[in-house]
């Protein structure tokens, strides 16, 4: 049996039983990354001797017949943008690059206590800022499918690793679309959860508004099962929600159930827009949730085209404050001779940022400054809440809301550095669904000329992941997409 | 010579520190001279991914004080970020808040002088979170110590309605009388639990026309006497500026002082500062807080007589005087205390008498309230009626009170084991009467003779009697009984 073709939970349930050993799931996981790390350059740390030692005490502890946890066994890597006592925490930023939390984001907390093997922490995009990896300010992760082309960001690590096999499920961050448009172009599945069901404490901050942490998995039933790990009330977050408000659901349970009369809504133009061959692939898609008994309504959202401005607004305002206390004062990459305490600052930071997240600093400081406030974050705000009212009253008419992930199929290292305006274009699928705080996923729904993955978006109410996921198994459950591997021997690298 | 006249204008900011049992967005212990950077945590210095979670109780207090000052309280209420980049603060920004406070307008009573008060209107009370503390110790570097990061502020601005150092004094110590009441401060002035800063400035009228001073705003005073005399030397100050210069008043600029505590100056450390650019925005890691009546309600209910509303009822209602009224208030153990033992059925002003004279000298002596001193409100009021009755003298009250503070709360067992109790048996006093007539007949026949003498020998024979019963005679009796015998 090839183990590395399970999923997360397939491996779990087997490892619970005792018919595999997690330390021989972790070593298969160990041995592909020796294989295909130098090629894909998912990873910032692994934690090899760790994860074997851990794996060795949850097998003890099944063969010793006592309880362990939902995970148990599991190697999973997460995103290194959220703290861990162990390793780095580098966000991909020399700012971080030998910053070491004193704590354990709740996530990962919940992945440890689950008894999950966490064997290592992925690239992304500096401070979670981009959509392709490409700044990182460490490395370079490389698309499995293509190693030509980006990974998809800021997420690209995780993604990358997931679709390599390189972990049996990973978790990502999604602020304008990092899990779902890495997923998308990596060829797996990644879910954005509902702003606030999974606790954002110990996730280094971006957009705080908007940061969510979600699951990258080979299937949807691996995104719900670590939802059963992630998803709940935090104390230590004021912004997660309360489980006597909305209550967190199993969400494995019934995942295999169709939903009857299913009403799907479409906006013909966004699907329009997109590139022929994703367009081809996502009205192929809907064709198959059609002749599932599906309902597709066509339904307008007339604010959408506003998300992008709204979002490089709010969120690089926000930015702009989270990323203040990178300092060179209390801790991370501080400069070698400062003249007075004003250079600790100015030199620290100029050394230490990538060009991106200045950008995005100096763009959020500018929107907040006194005269601008009103005309620029206000007015995004204003924007923000139209937003939400066009998923509300689309959400009267239809369950949920199909759409690409992203208008291209993945692009070509290098490609887009050189107008960031163009990149940020790329996110006007994705975007509005974190201004709204709704949840959606991204499942792979296809493939390019180029054999490059093509990913569908499918948005629901907030809250609805349980049914989100069943909507999205539905299509899984009719189609092969997601079980197709990139041929990485044949890979054309250069 | 030109005709003259000014007046003082001030306002005042002031930061009182909540006595909160944490911090004002996480777990960690409010710090006072423990160890450098011993009581933080992730969250109080801004480490990544580290969010912050709302104190309730310093919300609650809060509240309390703004119901105290008579603020508007709304039902809606905000955290802001205000961003400046200062070693000190660890994430560059203060969580505080910025156009929704969570009380508005309201105004304090003010005792002054002459017995009146005054209404100075409150612009607005804010919570927000303290910052640490650079220290500066001569090495090459500065360090930071963040154990006071994060401790609760509520921010207090008043408008400039205050027109004297002595206004303002008298408003610092009536709101740290009023913050010590509703027990939401220690207002420790030596802990920094108080920090004031005024805005000064004079409104000249000059051959009829009104000018005004630039305004200078000092800062970090710490203790009522800096303040007073920081305004007092501000306004002199600005006024042979004015003499000199003829310079007014620009809208929107203001200049920074500090106060030199040594040659009683005020020294300028910034001119015109521009108006800095703190870019607020509304907290995305904390969430709205609602105040709805419910929970208003609640915390009304913790409300108590503020200090100044219990000085004026002692003055109407037992007539004390304002000064004894102020003093007894001081502190609210001490009011309660005094309450107390009047309503046990001591007599207000030999209550009062007996605590300003003799309690509040005791309770000096031990570093605590007259609370504290181990006497009965019960047992104080029973030597109040004891002296009324005239079973005690007015002196023997006050020895029997310093005895009653070693803890011993029995008065008349004081008195008799200290043979204070006056002679009330008018039998023995009668022997003594008799005895002492007997062996002074001088003396009554000049009594008998009327005219000037008798009042003397009448006088004389007093004294005979109350030194043959050393003292303890109840003079009132032993003045019957002889007038009696001596057939008057
Ligand atoms: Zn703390």
């Amino acid at each position: 049996m090839d183990l590395l073709k399970l999923t997360c939970k397939e491996l779990r349930d087997k490892i619970a039983v005792g018919s595999i050993k997690s330390t021989d799931a972790t070593e298969a996981i160990f041995s592909q990354i020796e294989k295909h790390e130098p090629q894909i350059a998912a990873f910032i740390s692994t934690f090899k001797d760790d994860a074997l030692a851990k794996a060795k005490s949850i097998d003890e502890k099944i063969a010793a017949d006592e309880k362990s946890g939902l995970l148990a066994g599991v190697p999973i890597c997460v995103k290194d943008n959220m703290c861990t006592t162990f390793g780095p925490t580098s966000c991909a930023s020399k700012m971080l690059e030998n910053f070491h939390s004193p704590y354990n984001a709740t996530v990962v907390e919940k992945l440890l206590a689950a008894d999950a093997v966490i064997i290592g922490k992925a690239n992304l995009d500096e401070f979670a800022m981009g959509s392709s990896t490409e700044n990182s300010g460490l490395q370079q992760t490389f698309n499995p499918w293509d190693t030509r082309c980006v990974p998809g960001g800021s997420s690209g690590g995780s993604a990358a690793a997931m679709a390599t096999k390189m972990c049996f499920a990973a978790l990502g961050s999604d602020t304008g679309g990092s899990i779902r448009q890495p997923a998308s172009f990596c060829g797996v599945v990644g879910l954005k959860p509902t702003y606030g069901r999974v606790s954002r404490f110990g996730l280094v901050a971006y957009g705080s508004s908007l940061d969510q942490i979600g699951p990258i998995t080979s299937d949807v039933a691996d995104a719900a099962l670590m939802m059963n790990v992630i998803a709940g009330k935090d104390e230590n977050d004021s912004t997660s929600i309360d489980e006597k408000t909305v209550p967190v659901s199993d969400y494995l349970a019934g995942i295999e159930n169709d939903i009857d009369k299913l009403k799907i809504g479409i906006v013909p133009e966004f699907i329009a827009a997109a590139d022929p061959d994703v367009r081809n692939k996502i009205e192929e898609a809907i064709d198959c949730y059609r002749n599932a008994g599906s309902e597709i309504i066509e339904i307008k959202m007339p604010y959408f085209d506003y998300s992008i401005a709204a979002y490089y607004l709010l969120a690089t305002a926000e930015a702009s404050s989270n990323l203040a206390r990178y300092d060179g004062v209390h801790y991370g990459h501080r400069t070698d001779s400062p003249a007075d305490y004003v250079e600790v600052y100015s030199k620290s930071r100029n050394e230490a940022f990538g060009a991106e997240v200045k950008r995005r600093i100096m763009l959020g400081t500018y929107a907040l400054s006194s005269g601008y406030y009103d005309a620029y974050y206000l007015k995004a705000l204003k924007v923000r809440n139209l937003i939400r009212g066009d998923f509300t009253k689309a959400f009267e008419k239809c369950d949920c809301i199909m759409m690409p992930v992203s208008p291209t199929t993945a692009f070509k290292i290098g490609e887009k550095t050189a107008d960031p305006l163009q990149m940020y274009m790329a996110d006007i699928y994705t975007i509005a669904v974190n201004l709204a705080g709704v949840p959606a996923v991204s499942l792979p729904c296809g493939f390019d000329a180029n054999k490059l993955p093509i990913g569908l978006q499918i948005i629901a109410p907030a809250f609805e992941e349980a049914k989100l996921l069943r909507i999205a198994r539905m299509f899984e459950k009719r189609n092969d997409y997601h079980l197709e591997q990139p041929n990485l021997t044949t890979n054309k690298h250069e | 010579m030109t005709n003259l006249d000014y007046k003082i204008i001030v306002g005042l900011e002031i930061h009182v520190q909540l006595a909160t049992k944490t911090k004002m967005f996480c777990g960690c212990a409010l710090s006072f001279g423990e160890d450098a950077n011993s009581r933080v945590c992730p969250v109080c210095i801004g480490m990544p991914g580290a969010l912050p979670v709302m104190n309730k109780q310093a919300v609650e207090f809060s509240l309390l004080a703004g119901l105290a000052l008579n603020c508007e309280i709304p039902s809606f209420t905000k955290w802001d970020r205000k961003s400046y980049y200062y070693p000190d603060l660890p994430k560059n920004y203060q969580i505080s808040q910025y156009d929704l406070p969570l009380n508005g307008t309201g105004f304090i009573e003010i005792p002054l002088e002459d017995g009146t008060s005054k209404r100075i209107r409150i612009t607005r009370a804010h919570l927000e979170e303290d910052a640490g503390k650079n220290i500066h110790a001569g090495d090459a570097f500065s360090r930071v110590d963040l154990n006071r990061a994060g401790t609760p502020l509520l921010e207090i601005v008043t408008e400039p309605d205050l027109s004297s150092g002595t206004e303002v004094r008298a408003l610092a110590i009536e709101l740290q009388r009023i913050v010590r009441y509703l027990g939401i401060s220690e207002a420790d002035m030596q802990k920094g639990h108080m920090r004031f800063e005024p805005n000064i400035n004079l409104a000249i009228t000059k051959d009829g026309t009104e000018y005004r001073t630039p305004i200078t705003e000092v800062k970090n005073l710490n203790s009522f006497r800096a303040l007073q005399r920081s305004v007092e030397y501000e306004a002199r100050r600005q006024l042979d500026e004015f003499i000199d210069t003829g310079k007014t008043m620009v809208m929107g600029n203001k200049s920074t002082y500090g106060w030199d505590d040594n040659r009683n100056v005020t020294v300028l450390q910034r001119e015109k500062e521009e108006a800095h650019d703190y870019r607020y925005f509304p907290d995305p890691d904390l969430v709205p807080v609602e105040v709805d009546e419910k929970w208003l309600s609640k915390i009304k209910s913790r409300l108590c007589e503020l200090p100044l509303q219990k000085q004026k009822r002692f003055v109407e209602q037992f007539g004390l005087s304002d000064y004894d009224a102020g003093v007894l208030t001081a502190d609210k153990a001490t009011a309660e205390f005094f309450d107390e033992t009047v309503k046990a059925g001591a007599e207000a002003k030999r209550v009062c008498n007996l605590l300003t004279q003799i309690g509040l000298k005791l309770a000096n002596e031990k570093n605590c309230s007259v609370a504290e001193l181990g006497i009965l409100p019960k047992a104080l009021a029973k030597l109040c009626v004891m002296a009324s009755e005239g079973q005690i003298s007015a002196s023997a009250a006050q020895t029997i009170l310093v005895e009653m503070s070693g803890g011993e709360n029995e008065p008349e067992k004081i008195a008799e084991e200290k043979n204070l109790l006056q002679k009330n048996d008018t039998g023995e006093l009668e022997k003594i009467v008799d005895e002492v007539l007997a062996n002074n007949p001088d003396a009554i026949a000049e009594v008998k003779a009327g005219g000037k003498k008798s009042k003397k020998a009448s006088g004389f024979l007093m004294g005979q009697i109350i030194k043959a019963t050393k003292g303890s005679a109840n003079p009132q009796m032993a003045a019957k009984i002889l007038s009696q015998k001596l057939g008057q």
